[in-house]
């Protein structure tokens, strides 16, 4: 049997958590499991891998500092091939969304994006459509099969094994007519919405720019994201980066607490794969209030204070 | 040198969707031009007048009614439209596939635009796909573009405040963003002029592309169920806040 490789991405060197929910996805098919980690370093990486039974790690380089999508994804289909790896596994996250359809066009393979469940020996997978209104079973054909499984979709079981650790170095094509020549980074926006475990989102009741300063106050003592409502983004309260929806981020946390947010329909495209939802709002009759499991009638320039008081004692 | 835009027609996202049989939607519903694809037509004829003697041509893959989106781009600036006609589902394969040919066949482009996803089945693909058929660069979520004679410098909005800036030659595929602009909304008179443009319909049979040797199909469609149950929190605010912290803590396990 084939290997199945999984796209791994890093930060500061660790594997991100939500990597190993890729890994647990398809265990079950009991074929061979291998990392494929792109330009950085798989040292500190290694063992994280190993408790989720990645038995190889293949350390990609593109001879490039930097990054650049285009010419990762060719390195990423030579070392496919290389390895005889037929099936593909990514997070339909920043860098897969960019990553991933790249290396299904080269490919000419089939993509499903956003996976909520995968099944890698019937080649299924599971994934919503229509603003997620709908679930479609989807059947891939072809003789490569690439995945991205949206973020925290699977959670992960550690399954211990030994890896080791291959090099694969891959010569770039002169030129491919793109070229990263900066990217820049706005460390204020913080954690990325669609990873993010627990996000707190503020829409037409917060009112003004300024009061988003108490969303962003919560958030920090919980280490979570801070999202927002197309209402509070058209408003230029919050940048377009942070708005939750269709038109926005699609996000899949553990917690989502919407904040002064009516729930339009736009919005819960955007949320309504969160595990727990709680809502804050003055409306009881605002259409979150009938589709979250808690709410609050109430005032969240009171509630929001109060908040950030307990959470500040409770993590201390 | 033309300017395509292709655009796809799809469920307004307000609309409530029904299954019909197993795998398909009722299309009895409002049906609109995608919104990353407004953005897309709109630069589109911004940048139209920076070059002599180009078109806008808006290209959709879609049902006889599709046109509806053309006319809708054409309102928005395009100065004509090419629909390829298909009663079949088409995957995101096939449809580049049939992007690219129509577009061969109809001139020399100079930028493709695409929207950066359609909001009904969300493949997050096509522009990847069209770029490769072509053996083009494609830069995708572009917010910024600034045009020179054979390149462009793209802005791309990556994740949440990280821009990569991008440096693209032409031709090359350019997948709009929210962020890129604010649609041009046609006005009446706008609206009354399209009627005028021309649509050229082929069907997808007679673009003859090679039938892909890969697919996607979807074998069944089910409404995503809403099981929720609200509960209310009550109390004072300080009631309310411990209450809150204790889901977090006892029940969602995140603290």
């Amino acid at each position: 049997m084939r290997p199945i490789g999984l796209l791994i991405e890093l930060k500061n060197g660790q594997v991100k958590e939500t990597n190993f929910g890729m890994a647990t996805a398809v265990y079950a098919a009991g074929r061979e499991i291998v990392a494929l980690v792109v330009d950085a370093a798989v040292d500190t990486a290694k063992s994280s891998l190993e408790a989720h039974g990645v038995t190889r790690i293949i350390k990609v380089e593109t001879g490039s500092n930097g990054w650049n999508p285009s010419r990762q994804a060719e390195a990423v289909v030579a070392a496919m091939e290389t390895f005889a790896i037929d099936s593909l596994i990514g997070l339909t996250s920043p860098a897969g969304r960019e990553l991933l359809p790249r290396i299904a066009a080269k490919l000419d393979a089939p993509l499903i994006m956003d996976c909520i469940a995968i099944d890698p020996e019937a080649h299924r997978v599971r994934t919503s459509q229509y603003s997620g209104k709908t679930i479609a079973t989807i059947t891939l054909n072809g003789n490569h099969f690439i995945y991205g499984l949206r973020p925290n979709a699977v959670p992960a079981v550690d399954h211990p094994v030994i890896a080791e650790i291959i090099g694969f170095e891959w010569a770039a094509t002169p030129d491919d007519g793109y070229r990263v020549i900066d990217t820049r980074t706005d460390e204020s926006s913080g954690q990325y919405l669609a990873e993010a475990e627990i996000i707190i989102s503020g829409g037409r009741g917060m009112k003004s720019a300024e009061r988003f300063s108490l969303l962003f106050d919560c958030a920090r003592h919980l280490g979570a994201a801070v999202g927002a409502s197309r209402v509070a983004v058209d408003n230029g309260w919050a940048p377009y980066a942070m708005q939750v929806g269709q038109t926005g981020v699609k996000v899949n946390p553990k917690v989502y607490i919407a904040v002064g947010i009516s729930g339009s329909v736009q919005h819960f495209a955007g949320m309504k794969t969160a595990k727990t939802i709680i809502a804050i709002n003055t409306d009881e009759n605002a259409p979150i209030m009938a589709n979250c499991d808690y709410y609050v009638v109430g005032d969240l320039f009171e509630i929001l204070p109060e908040l950030e008081k307990v959470l500040a004692k409770a993590v201390s | 040198m033309n300017i395509y835009v292709c655009v796809k027609h799809v469920p307004d996202s307000a609309a409530k969707i029904t299954i019909e049989g197993p795998n398909a939607i009722n299309e009895k519903i409002t049906f609109l031009i995608n919104p990353y694809d407004e953005h897309a037509i709109t630069e589109a004829a911004r940048i139209k007048a920076l070059k002599a003697d180009t078109q806008v041509v808006a290209v959709c893959l879609g049902k006889a009614a599709a046109e509806n989106s053309l006319r809708s781009a054409m309102a928005m600036g395009a100065d004509r439209g090419i629909l390829i006609e298909t009663d079949k589902p088409a995957d995101s394969i096939l449809t580049a596939r049939a992007l690219a040919a129509a577009i061969s066949a109809d001139g020399e482009a100079w930028i493709i635009f695409t929207g950066k996803e359609s909001i009904d089945s969300e493949g997050m693909q096509t522009q990847f796909r069209l770029a490769a058929n072509l053996g083009w660069p494609v830069a995708t979520n572009v917010v910024k573009l600034d045009v020179e004679e054979d390149a462009v410098t793209v802005e791309c909005e990556r994740e949440a405040g990280t821009i990569d800036v991008i440096r693209m030659a032409t031709p090359g595929v350019l997948a709009a963003g929210k962020g890129l602009n604010t649609p041009n909304y046609p006005t009446f008179p706008d609206i009354v002029k399209s009627r005028k443009k021309p649509v050229e319909k082929i069907s997808l049979a007679e673009l003859d592309i090679e039938a892909p040797a890969a697919g996607m199909r979807i074998d069944s469609l089910e409404p995503a169920l809403e099981t929720r149950n609200p509960k209310r929190l009550s109390g004072s605010a300080v009631e309310i806040a411990d209450r809150i912290v204790d889901i977090l803590k006892n029940e969602a396990k995140v603290m």
